[in-house]
């Protein structure tokens, strides 16, 4: 098997490449729906094949020393820079010339200048790290894919304003499947960074897709930030470069902490700007303009993973020093201040996206804590969080292509309205927070990690998750209440969104129920190969989390018993029913009972947390570079 | 041996938590100078609840607190058969969560607001509840309740700002002013009764036993500080329930803003403090 | 022996009285007479209460409210109809908008006649309607019950 990792990994990063360039030769965009299925398949089928590859903690090396591949790259990211260039021109913006300008040059100096020295053994590479990732872009990624081509075509009926570049989409998305495995697999710092400026323009794009003015701006909002960690990027490695004579990712994890400060201040700078953490959160806001697939694909699911992924790597060189503790504030207060902010959100895709950048804050937390246990959890926390992350945002996507709205307000009664959408809607939030899911079993790893590490930190995790339970169990409460008598609407999902959500809802349970298997054989080896011990959860405590989640999986069954033994009666109105007796008599006339969600906008204003975030944000930051570059 | 503790606590605990609700009801009555009911009126209000009719607006809320029931019963069980005090927590998270959801599913305006104000109370406390795990865990290295129970100092010596954090929290708990917001256990309150205001006949007998299940743990919290001597331990229980009765008459219910506020400044100065105070300590 | 008798909770409605009885019933149960020594409580809430206490008479304004707590109680329960405008309509018998005692609504169960009544008076009620509750809890057992709602 181990002979045939190099071609694994060529085709998943090619194969979704060639579907990008089938979408976009195709004019027609009935052909799609037809070659979707196959084309996701066969990209899971080889996502999974990762698995049959045995790693023992330790990676395998692909050489993959083509030196045209470095000059193609070149050319690419080169004209890439003068699109974009051309584009930002043509707005005015000037932050993005400058920083595309300056990028441009740095690197053509650095190929010109140092780069035919920089060579890199491997430039390809694969550890259980990688395969974990891998798994979550080849089988959410292509789901979501699936999901997007129906949802497109509704997408198009509902907004006849926005042009209809459905090949273009398409192609985007699995232009960005390609990159992100390129991602998780190069050893190439190089390489990695062409990669990770393949998402950043495909997310710009992507953003951009509706072309009305909010669009274009938030587009150009995103492709700042992105820039801005891509120049940090780019510094670190001629950094690392200058000062160790490598770009390799594996070489730069085992030199002296000391030697490589300021390229791991950079690159963990990178991560943050990309993962959205303060002070770049606004972006990712912002990004919740484009249509739902991109949000669940590229802005929770992967894309953004990539930043906490490259951040959770160096969690080896972070651990007990001053830059980790850095990079651990600044995940420490994007998890507070998303927490707090989603208490005061009513708009669904907006609450998803403030409780991504609180839940990568808290994988950012863990790499920068960067002991075997905050590591662990970080790493559970990147699967569970893509799961249901992705289920959620599918859900409010469905929602509100079914009810016209994605307010939480607008869904009372959503478990009449939409059945089947509102229990895996359910399914996704339980996810989220309650006890025996996947992202409670994370949380408390990294309760323990942070614990052991510094309980001072512990204490404000607390809060913020005492914030979380509050928003997620006012939106499932939101959708139980039937406040009066709801016609069913649900109407006949494309399978391809009906399969994908249901295969992340069961996906959802099932991992959370084998989590144990999968933290054995999984992450127990990788962390065990850097840290040499992994002991994070007894035995006895993931039996009695077993018995909770057998418990919960059987309250759908009580269900049977629907209605037996009770008699139906009015609510309480203080007498005052009429009608149909969710009617009150009222002093002019009779009313319909109506219930609204608590916000706590006093408390936990947006506006005023984010500035506080961004001030946070800015001061450890800046911490960050000062400090490695001291 | 722990499968008898566990035996007692299942068949214990709610005679012990029954017992409990009507000792709380004769002290409040003699505080507020009156005769008060026999000391076994819980038990009768249960008894006669289950010959009630139920009476539901949406059929499925009976089942959410069937739920809350079983929980909160596996929380009690999970921490007398010394597990995981984290853990714990958690468990006892899901089964409010249950009991929240159920007032939701009520659709009834009143138990919407109740249902509310119980999430913000669990807001308010879990940070406390947790506080209580980290701070025992710095001082025992173990979140085990069955290696924290074998500590040789009484807990409180170290801990009294997370204890303080932790009492300021229990009204929540014990559905006490000034924090008994979500419901009442005196009769009338703005809400008619909060959460509980559409359940009736079995499931609020359900619920009520559930509560006395949950007292009983939240005392077995309490009896951890002190726990290096049983007697002092129960005794201390003893004494923070009649203490909490004490608070629950001398006391107005606040509004939410204060309960919040308080509740998280308290947590988050005294429990912060006793936390900076262990880490110094080493 | 059921239970019932031990702990009846009562919901108390207001009509049109003149607040003379309504102060009676809540004399009762503060310290001097303290109901809830027999596990009396005054619950607030039609779906928790055993017992409806009806006080004043009944209008146009309040049939269908006391119809529907009435009818939001859980089986079995009694109405005390209080007072002596509730037991007939009493002096407000001849208005034009008042329909006379809560029987015109509602079935009652045991009527405690005086303007106002006497707290002592309630307590005697209030016996009364635990036989009655009891009676009712076997009918309805045996299935002889009938729903007699109107």
């Amino acid at each position: 098997m181990q002979n045939h990792v190099p071609f694994l990994l060529y085709s998943l990063m090619l194969f979704p490449l060639a579907i990008a360039v089938l979408s976009l030769i195709n004019r027609w965009p009935g052909l799609f729906k037809k070659f979707i299925y196959p084309a996701v398949i066969v990209l899971i089928a080889g996502s999974l094949a990762l698995l049959a590859i045995p790693l023992k903690g330790t990676p395998i090396f692909v050489a993959a020393d083509f030196s045209w591949v470095e000059q193609a790259m070149l050319v690419i990211e080169v004209l890439l820079a003068v699109y974009l260039l051309w584009l930002a021109l043509k707005r005015k913006d000037l932050i993005v010339t400058a920083l595309l300008v300056v990028q441009t040059s740095i690197l053509l100096f650095f190929h010109f200048g140092a780069g035919h020295h920089a060579h890199a053994e491997a430039n390809l590479f694969l550890d259980l790290f990688s395969v974990i990732m891998a798994l979550i872009i080849g089988v959410i990624g292509s789901l979501i894919a699936m999901y997007a081509v129906g949802y497109m075509e509704d997408f198009h009926e509902h907004h006849a304003e926005v042009k209809d570049r459905r090949p273009l989409f398409l192609g985007l998305i699995f232009i960005f499947l390609s990159a992100m495995f390129g991602v998780c697999f190069s050893n190439n710092l190089m390489w990695l960074l062409f990669f990770w400026e393949i998402t950043t323009v495909c997310s710009f794009l992507l953003i951009g897709y509706k072309g009305d003015e909010q669009s274009i701006t938030n587009s150009f909002l995103a492709l700042r930030w992105n820039l801005l960690g891509g120049l940090a990027f780019l510094l670190g490695i001629v950094i690392l470069f200058k000062n160790c004579h490598t770009i390799e990712l594996n070489q730069m994890m085992t030199l002296s902490k000391s030697l490589v400060m300021l390229p791991v201040a950079l690159l963990c700078f990178a991560g943050i700007t990309k993962s959205a953490q303060l002070p770049c959160s606004s972006w990712l806001v912002g990004a919740m303009v484009a249509p739902t697939p991109v949000s669940a694909l590229l802005h929770s699911s992967t894309m953004v993973k990539a930043g906490v992924y490259l951040v959770l790597r160096f969690a080896g060189q972070l651990g007990g020093t001053t830059l980790g503790l850095f990079v651990a504030m600044i995940g420490l207060a994007t998890f507070l201040i998303g927490s707090f902010i989603c208490i005061s959100q009513n708009d669904g895709k907006k609450i998803l996206a403030y409780s991504t950048i609180a839940n990568l804050g808290l994988i950012i937390l863990c790499a920068g804590v960067g002991t075997y246990e905050a590591v662990w959890a970080g790493i559970l926390l990147i699967i569970f969080h893509a799961i249901a992350k992705g289920l959620l945002f599918l859900c409010v996507g469905a929602i509100e292509h079914q009810t016209g709205s994605r307010q939480v307000e607008d869904m009372t009664g959503l478990i009449v309205r939409l059945p089947k959408i509102a229990v895996m809607l359910q399914i996704g939030i339980a996810g989220m927070f309650l006890a025996p899911f996947g992202m409670l079993i994370s949380k408390w790893a990294v309760l323990r990690a942070i614990v052991d590490f510094s309980p001072f930190m512990a204490v404000f995790l607390i809060f913020g998750s005492a914030a979380t339970l509050f928003f997620w169990v006012k939106w499932i409460g939101k959708i139980l209440i039937v406040d009066r008598v709801y016609e069913k609407i649900e109407t006949r999902l494309p399978s391809g969104q009906m399969i994908a959500m249901g295969t992340l809802s069961v996906l959802t349970v099932l991992i959370c129920g084998c989590f144990a298997v999968v933290a054995h054989y999984m992450i127990d080896p990788y962390v065990a190969a850097i840290y040499g011990n992994v002991t994070v959860l007894s035995q006895g405590n993931v039996v009695v989390m077993g018995i909770m989640l057998l418990m919960v999986c059987l309250f759908p069954v009580t269900f049977l018993d629907y209605g037996s033994g009770v008699k139906m009666a009015d609510p309480y109105l203080g007498g005052a029913n009429v009608g149909t007796g969710n009617q009150y008599r009222g002093a002019l006339a009779v009313k319909d009972m109506e219930m609204k969600n608590y916000y706590l906008d006093d408390y936990f204003n947006e506006g005023r947390l984010m500035t506080l975030g961004v001030m946070l944000g800015v001061i450890f930051s800046l911490g960050l570079i000062v400090w490695g570059g001291m | 041996m722990n499968i008898w503790i566990l035996i007692v606590y299942l068949f214990g605990a709610p005679i012990v938590g029954g017992l409990l609700a009507g000792l709380d009801r004769k002290v409040t009555a003699r505080m507020q100078s009156r005769m008060g009911p026999p000391i076994l009126q819980p038990f009768y209000d249960v008894l006669k609840l289950l010959k009630k009719e139920t009476l539901v607006v949406r059929p499925s809320q009976t089942l959410y607190m069937e739920f809350f029931f079983i929980l909160t019963i596996f929380t009690g069980a999970l921490f007398f058969s010394g597990g995981d005090l984290l853990l714990i927590i958690f468990a006892l998270t899901l089964a409010c969560v249950f009991f929240v959801l159920g007032g939701f599913k009520a659709s009834s305006p009143y138990s919407f607001i109740g249902a509310h104000r119980e999430a913000l109370q669990m807001m308010a406390y879990e940070p406390a509840l947790l506080m209580v795990a980290v701070g025992m865990y710095m001082v025992t290295k173990s979140f085990q309740v069955i290696d924290i129970i074998k500590y040789p100092t009484p807990l409180i010596v170290v801990l009294p700002g997370i204890f303080f954090a932790f009492f300021f929290i229990l009204p929540i708990k014990f559905r006490k002013s000034p924090f008994d917001l979500s419901t009442s256990h005196h009769a009338h309150q703005e809400l008619v009764k909060g959460i509980l205001t559409e359940f009736s006949g079995k499931t609020l007998a359900l619920i009520e036993v559930a509560h006395w299940y949950e007292n009983v743990f939240v005392l077995g919290l309490v009896y951890l500080f002190f726990a290096s001597n049983v007697w002092l331990g129960l005794s201390m229980a003893l004494v923070v329930f009649l203490a909490q009765m004490l608070i629950d008459n001398a006391s107005a219910r606040v509004r939410w803003q204060a309960m919040l506020g308080s509740a998280w400044l308290v947590a988050l100065v005294i429990g912060g403090i006793n936390i900076i105070y262990l880490m110094a300590r080493g | 022996m059921s239970m019932l008798s031990k702990s009846p909770w009562i919901i108390h409605y207001d009509g049109s009285s003149c607040n003379g009885c309504d102060i009676e019933v809540l004399a009762a149960l503060m310290p001097r007479y303290d109901l809830e020594r027999f596990g009396i409580l005054n619950t607030g809430n039609p779906k928790h209460a055993d017992i409806l206490l009806l006080t004043g008479s009944i209008n146009e304004q309040n049939k269908s409210v006391v119809l529907n707590i009435y009818n939001q109680m859980p089986n079995p329960k009694v109405v005390i109809a209080v007072g002596i405008c509730a037991t007939s309509g009493g002096v407000f018998r001849e208005c034009y908008n008042v329909l006379g005692g809560a029987d015109k609504v509602v079935p009652v169960d045991v009527y405690v006649p005086s303007c106002p009544i006497r707290p002592e008076a309630l307590i005697d009620a209030a016996v009364k309607a635990l036989g009655i509750l009891e009676k009712k809890r076997v009918d309805l057992k045996t299935g002889d019950m009938i729903l007699n709602s109107k």
